[in-house]
């Protein structure tokens, strides 16, 4: 016989899961929100996402054609999910070239730099959201108001006011601030439960609509690209707490009195100037609705590389990145804090990889 | 609800392609080659001569102490030599070469078909038989025995677990034995019962066999203590350990045995020649062996004298296909990839695999995503993603605080890694380099 034959250890055959396969599979279930998002905010939408994906897989080609002059493996998807989901985190009328600095630090500092994919120990995406946060506050905070296709992507300096406005979490955080009431600030604003459903609020362009996520979540379950213990355990931590908090609210208050007569205190603080003030907070439907929670909790903590490997290990992750951010949105100087939630547990995800293990087979002998 | 193992497993392709050819006869070759070690333990001492003629079932070397196992001609003819030959492990080791001339069988083996129903010896001859017979597990691992037979003193076993799971994708030898010789099976199964002194066996079938289950079940009715269960499809539930979780919910302990938990288990080959062995003199020197692949014309089960070298069985089902890119013997998932037509199949092989050139090649490794597939397809709760870098590194107390003795080499770890990174590779090369130092630790 004068064949070729291949000699390899086993296994012989292998399975039909592809890294390309599993980050198409991201990108497939981030369709809709991407699709609300530009119903909601037209071009600026499309502009941001396509310039975000852009400059992020050309970073990573000509930084790993030419700075690190290793293989060049863009095709392997990854580029693109951190460029859909950095635009995903910003507002859709951000100048272009703020975009472009955010994708230069999402893949070079938050991911070449330490090797590539699977070996950055924090989202990039993140580390290029919450830089360009911290760099360019004002127009990082400025969010255009949803009002779908008219929306242009350059917004004049005299429409500032027509097309722009706060966020919901930024218009209740500082209305607490001012001494209001939650019920109060929403009605004053007009805003309903459907809204923030449906994505018809301000915000970061692809975090607006919490049935498109959840629709993303359902995809990302039923092909087993992720699973449920990470945003499960955000979104219910989220909830617990801030629920926890709001029945000793002033809100929460009225809300249980009028419901099933029933009293309970009601948190009071002094401030700097002795003032007795009662603690004013929105109800946990709202908290879980609004900012980045489902994003977050769906696309962002759910990272393979920087989030815990096993179903233990994700829950405490997902439980104290909902802690942190509920202790960001309510104690904190930021309305949002999700970001740096994820991010601060990003970094104890190799501590809890070491101490939480898989329950080995045989380890405890069963007889039954 | 069907019954399965509870933590992890893979469901790769089945491709069974010689579910329907039953089992037909493949002449013994004109030389066969047949390794001393064909078993776990230590190799068997030879007994015949360059020169010698030999009978077919005529013992050719004995087991060479209590691990060990005898070995028997598989043909009549004269010995040609005793020399280094290629064996399976694709190492050249001492075989016993025969030529082989006429068929002329041992004359104590009862050659007839006949069905021999009553079971005469007692626990101890049983056992003593099945070691003359050079019975070893021919589910793969070839361990003696009559050394599982033997349960330690201070344990007791209660079940016999019957391993008919078969749960390598392609092959099927397992699967033609149950549908033609389930009666023989039923008789093997009160044998080795009688010999473990246990009431209980249980035949564990996957449901991707429903009529070798429903041969199976209504041959049990007839016999007391035999329940026959269709289990969940799922890899490798063949496994020794998965099997008993997925039958009886019991955990065997990590470095333990089935023993431990009350059980012994064998796979329905063995089974199968026990009953040979007991009742009609006949020592283990043919099996059934699957051989098939995607290209290949006929997949057929083929029972095949040990030592035919493999090339006869390709000829028997019409040649090389020219694709051939990789020869396994054994399943696709734990078989061994083989360099050469000449090594002869011995009592561990079960199947030939042939695969197509464009799927015998590796894919090319990327970076580990930490995507914790690995993790969840692990049957024995390890962590591939981890035992992979602490292998490479050599960090042989981290590896070994991370269990990884406990692997079983199932594959499924580096079947499901998007990554296509060599996993079971590099958790071997750590299993050995571990079990030496704990081998030093022990001896110091």
């Amino acid at each position: 016989m004068n064949k070729v034959i291949t000699v390899s250890p086993s296994p012989h055959i292998y399975g039909d899961y592809s890294v390309n396969k599993l980050m198409l599979g991201v990108v497939i279930a981030l369709i809709p929100a991407f699709v609300v998002s530009v119903i909601m905010y037209g071009i600026g939408a499309i502009i941001v996402t396509f310039i975000s994906i852009g400059s992020c897989v050309l970073f990573e080609y000509l930084i790993q054609k030419y700075v690190l002059k290793t293989e060049v493996r863009i095709t392997d998807g990854s580029a693109i999910v951190t460029g859909l989901l950095l635009a995903f985190n910003l507002p859709s009328n951000l100048p272009w070239w703020i975009i472009i600095i955010g994708s230069l630090v999402a893949i070079g500092i938050g991911k070449m730099t330490f090797g590539g994919l699977g070996n950055n120990p924090f989202n990039p995406a993140l580390v290029g959201r919450v830089f360009l946060l911290i760099s360019f506050p004002t127009a990082m905070t400025v969010y255009p108001k949803a009002q779908g296709w008219n929306t242009p992507y350059i917004i004049a300096a005299e429409d500032i006011d027509t097309f722009t406005g706060a966020t919901p979490l930024a218009l209740i955080k500082n209305g607490i601030k001012s001494g209001k009431g939650v019920n109060e600030l929403l009605e004053a604003s007009g805003l309903h439960y459907n809204d923030l459903f449906f994505g018809n609020i301000g915000g970061s362009l692809g975090e607006i609509a919490a049935f498109a996520l959840i629709i993303g979540l359902i995809y990302l379950l039923i092909r087993k690209i992720i699973t449920w213990h990470i945003p499960v355990s955000i979104v219910g931590s989220v909830f617990f707490i801030t629920g926890a908090l709001w029945l000793f609210s002033t809100e929460g208050h009225e809300a249980i009195l009028n419901f099933m007569n029933l009293k309970l205190p009601v948190i009071q603080y002094q401030d700097a100037n002795a003032t007795v003030t009662l603690f004013h907070m929105a109800d946990p439907v709202f908290h879980v609705l609004t900012g980045g929670v489902m994003l977050g909790a769906i696309y962002m903590a759910t990272d393979y590389v920087t989030s815990p490997m096993l179903p233990r290990g994700m829950i405490i992750y997902g439980v104290m990145i909902g802690v942190i951010t509920v202790t960001i949105r309510i104690f904190g100087s930021y309305p949002e804090g999700i970001s740096f939630a994820i991010l601060i547990m990003n970094g104890f995800t190799p501590l809890i990889n070491r101490y939480v293990k898989p329950k080995r087979f045989g380890e405890e002998v069963k007889n039954g | 609800m069907l019954k399965t193992f509870s933590r992890g497993g893979v469901h790769p392709p089945e491709n069974k392609l010689s579910d329907s050819s039953g089992i037909q006869i493949l002449p013994p070759p004109q030389r066969v080659t047949i390794p001393l070690s064909q078993h776990l333990g230590v190799p068997a001492k030879p007994v015949v001569d360059r020169g010698d003629p030999v009978k077919t079932g005529q013992i050719i070397a004995k087991g060479d102490g209590f691990v060990s196992s005898n070995i028997h001609s598989s043909v009549s003819g004269k010995v040609l030599k005793i020399d280094n030959e290629l064996d399976p492990t694709g190492y050249k080791r001492p075989c016993i070469v025969i030529d082989v001339s006429g068929d002329e069988w041992q004359e104590n083996i009862d050659q007839s078909a006949n069905l021999v129903k009553e079971v005469n010896s007692d626990s101890e001859s049983i056992i003593s038989k099945i070691q003359e017979a050079g019975i070893v597990g021919l589910g793969g691992a070839t361990f003696p025995s009559h050394v599982k037979l033997s349960v330690p003193r201070g344990k007791t076993a209660e079940y016999l677990i019957v391993n008919g799971v078969e749960c390598e994708p392609f092959l099927t030898a397992d699967h033609a034995l149950m549908l033609e010789k389930g009666k023989e099976l039923m008789i093997g199964i009160q044998i080795l019962k009688k010999a473990l002194k246990v009431s209980k066996a249980l035949v564990g079938v996957e449901n991707n066999k429903p009529d070798a289950i429903n041969h199976l079940t209504n041959l049990a009715r007839n016999h007391e203590g035999i329940e026959v269960l269709a289990l969940k499809v799922k890899y490798p539930q063949g496994g020794e350990k998965q099997l008993i979780k997925a039958l009886l919910n019991r955990e065997v302990p990590s470095g333990g045995l089935p023993v431990d938990v009350g059980t012994v288990a064998f796979n329905v080959g063995t089974v199968f020649a026990a009953y040979e062995a007991v009742q009609k003199n006949k020592p283990l020197f043919e099996r059934v062996v699957t051989i098939t692949g995607i290209s290949i014309r006929n997949p057929s089960n083929f029972r095949v004298r040990i030592g035919t070298p493999i090339s006869d069985l390709i000829e028997a089902v019409g040649g090389i296909p020219d694709d051939t890119g990789k020869i396994i013997m054994g399943g696709p998932m734990m078989g061994k990839a083989i360099g050469d037509v000449t090594i002869p199949v011995v009592k561990g092989s079960s199947g030939i695999l042939l695969i197509p050139e464009a799927l015998s090649k590796r894919r090319k490794i990327q970076s580990c995503i930490r995507c914790t597939k690995c993790i969840t397809v692990c049957p024995m709760g390890l962590e591939p993603y981890l035992l992979m870098p602490l292998s490479q590194k050599e960090m042989f107390d981290r590896l070994e605080e991370n269990k990884v003795l406990d692997c079983i080499e199932c594959g499924s770890c580096s079947y499901i890694c998007p990554a296509d990174r060599p996993l079971l590779d590099y958790i071997r090369l750590g299993k050995a380099n571990v079990s030496k130092i704990i081998r030093s630790r022990k001896s110091s």
